[in-house]
C-alpha cells in the first residue's frame, strides 16, 4: 500500500515547527505503524535527510511511550490500542495520513514528534507512592483485601502514562491519569493510610503544571489504551471533595 | 460551580411552575397573585440575592474554568476532535454566552420593568395588584421576541443536557446503581423544562391560552 504523510517537523522546543508532506510506497498490511515511520525514516537517511523523531520502546502495547496524534485521534482511529499496535491494514490505500504531536502546555514539543511528558512524573513524585518502607514482598492475602477492590485497584493500575487522555481531551486536562494513580492507592488497605494528602497533593501539582479543568466529556475514556473508566474521576473527586472537608491540620 | 449549576436548575423549576399557572385559563389572576407573591414575601425577597449569587458564582467560575483550559493546549491540532462523544459538551461556554445573553434582555423585558418601571394594575376584589400576565400577554405578541425566546432555551436544553449529569461527576456521585437514572434524567430535564418555558410564548402568541 501507498500512503501521503504529513508529519509535524519541528527541530526544537524554541523553533517554530511545520507540516512537511513524505510518501511511502510498498507497504503491506502487517506492518505496524511505528514501523511504517521506520521505513520512512530508512529512505530520508539514505537521501541524507533528517529522519523524524518519534517516541517508542517496547512496541508490544505497556510501556506507554509510543505517542502520536494521528488523523484526530491519539495512537490512531483504533480503541484499546497504543501506536505500536496499530497495524496499517487499518487504514486504505492511498491514505493521507496527518500525523501530529500530543499538544498541551505541560507537554513541550522536544522534536517532531516527541513530547516532554515529564510533567506526569512530577505528578507521581507529589505523592504517587506508598512511604512507608514495606520491607520484603508480604505473604500473597497476609492482608484481606476485597475482591472488588481488587480489582477495580488493578483496574486503575492499568494505566500506562501514555497521555492520551491528556492529547484527547478538549481541555488537556490530566484527570483520567491522576484519578487511576489516585484510585489504584485508595482502594487498596495499604494505600490508604497517606489517601487524604496524596490526592490533595497529586491535584495540586497537577493544577501547577497547567494541565485544564475536567468538564466530563470522556474523550479520555474513549482514547484510554487500557479503557480505564471515569468512575476513577468520580472517585477522585470524592476523595479529594472529603479529604479537603476533614484532613487534620 | 456544580452545587451551583444545580441549584440553578432547582430554580428553574420554581420559576417554571410559577409561569404555566399564566396558563390558568382566569384571565390571569392566579399568575398575578403568584406574582406578586414573589415580589412582596421578604423571605423570597432574601432568596432572590442568594439566587443572584449562584448565578454569579457559577459565572465567574465557569470562566475562569474555561480560559484555564483554553490556556492548556496554546498550539491546537490541525485535524481536531475526533474522540469527543457528546456534542453538547463540547459547547457549554457557547451555550452559557447565548443563555447570559437571554438572561439580560429577559431581566429588561420583565424583572427590571416590574421593579422600577411602570406596569398596568388590575383589581382582585379589592386587592390592587401588578398585572404582570398583562405584560407577559403584551411582550408575546411581538414576533421577534417569541422566537428568540424559543431559540435561547433549546440552548439551554442543550447546556442543561450536559450539565445536570456532568455535575453529578463533578461532585463524586457516580455509582454503577443510580448513574445511568442521573443521565436519563438529565435529558429528561433537559428537554421538558425548556419545553415547558417554551409552551408559553407558543400558547400566548398563538392565542391558545
Ligand atoms: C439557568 C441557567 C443555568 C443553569 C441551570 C446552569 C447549569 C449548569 C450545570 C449543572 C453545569 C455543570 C457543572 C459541573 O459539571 O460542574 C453547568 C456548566 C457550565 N455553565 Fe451553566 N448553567 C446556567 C447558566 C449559565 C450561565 C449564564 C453561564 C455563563 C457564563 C454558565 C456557564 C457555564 C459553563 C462555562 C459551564 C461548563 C463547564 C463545562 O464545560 O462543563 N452557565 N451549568
Ligand atoms: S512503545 Fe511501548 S506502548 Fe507503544
Amino acid at each position: 500500500m501507498d500512503f501521503k504523510l504529513k508529519i509535524w517537523r519541528q527541530k526544537s522546543a524554541a523553533v517554530k515547527g511545520r507540516f512537511e508532506t513524505y510518501k511511502v510506497s510498498g507497504i503491506t498490511g502487517g506492518t505496524s505503524f511505528l514501523e511504517m515511520l521506520d521505513v520512512l525514516n530508512e529512505e530520508l537517511i539514505a537521501k541524507g535527510e533528517e529522519p523524524v523523531a518519534f517516541d517508542h520502546d517496547c512496541r508490544e502495547g505497556i510501556c506507554g511511550t509510543c505517542s502520536l496524534y494521528i488523523n484526530g485521534r491519539p495512537h490512531g482511529p483504533d480503541d484499546r490500542v497504543c501506536t505500536c499496535q496499530l497495524f496499517m491494514r487499518r487504514f486504505k490505500d492511498g491514505d493521507t495520513i496527518i500525523i501530529e504531536p500530543f499538544r498541551a502546555r505541560p507537554f513541550p514539543v522536544l522534536r517532531d514528534l516527541v513530547v516532554d511528558r515529564s510533567s506526569f512524573d512530577k505528578i507521581i513524585q507529589a505523592g504517587g507512592f506508598i512511604s512507608a518502607s514495606t520491607g520484603n514482598a508480604p505473604d500473597a492475602n497476609a492482608i484481606p483485601i476485597p475482591k472488588r477492590n481488587a480489582d477495580k485497584a488493578f483496574d486503575a493500575a492499568a494505566c500506562i502514562g501514555c497521555g492520551a487522555c491528556v492529547a484527547a481531551c478538549k481541555n488537556a486536562s490530566a484527570m483520567l491519569f491522576v484519578s487511576a494513580k489516585v484510585s489504584h492507592f485508595a482502594l487498596l488497605p495499604q494505600g490508604k493510610v497517606e489517601a487524604r494528602e496524596r490526592v490533595q497533593k497529586m491535584v495540586a501539582k497537577m493544577d501547577e503544571l497547567g494541565f485544564g479543568n475536567c468538564t466530563n466529556t470522556y474523550a479520555c475514556e474513549a482514547e484510554c489504551p487500557k479503557g480505564i473508566s471515569v468512575e476513577n474521576i468520580a472517585r477522585m473527586n470524592r476523595e479529594f471533595l472529603s479529604a479537603k472537608l476533614v484532613t487534620d491540620k | 460551580m456544580a452545587l451551583a449549576g444545580l441549584f440553578l436548575i432547582t430554580f428553574l423549576f420554581v420559576h417554571l411552575g410559577i409561569n404555566l399557572l399564566l396558563l390558568v385559563d382566569d384571565g390571569g389572576e392566579l399568575f398575578n397573585r403568584a406574582a406578586h407573591f414573589m415580589a412582596s414575601n421578604p423571605l423570597i425577597q432574601l432568596f432572590q440575592w442568594v439566587l443572584f449569587a449562584g448565578f454569579i458564582i457559577h459565572m465567574i467560575y465557569g470562566i475562569i474554568l474555561q480560559v484555564q483550559n483554553w490556556l492548556a493546549r496554546p498550539s491546537r491540532y490541525k485535524v481536531e476532535g475526533y474522540s469527543h462523544l457528546s456534542p453538547f459538551s463540547k459547547f457549554m461556554i457557547h451555550t452559557a454566552a447565548i443563555i447570559l445573553l437571554f438572561l439580560v434582555i429577559h431581566l429588561v423585558n420583565f424583572f427590571f420593568k416590574a421593579k422600577f418601571g411602570h406596569i398596568g394594575e388590575v383589581n382582585y376584589e379589592g386587592m390592587v395588584l401588578e398585572d404582570m400576565g398583562g405584560l407577559v400577554r403584551a411582550q408575546f405578541q411581538e414576533t421577534g421576541l417569541v422566537v428568540f425566546y424559543i431559540f435561547a432555551l433549546i440552548i439551554l436544553a442543550f447546556h442543561l443536557h450536559h450539565g445536570f449529569q456532568s455535575a453529578f461527576q463533578s461532585m463524586g456521585w457516580n455509582h454503577s446503581r443510580y448513574t445511568p437514572f442521573v443521565k436519563i434524567l438529565s435529558t429528561l430535564i433537559a428537554i421538558l423544562v425548556p419545553l415547558g418555558f417554551i409552551a408559553i410564548p407558543i400558547c400566548i402568541y398563538f392565542n391558545l391560552a
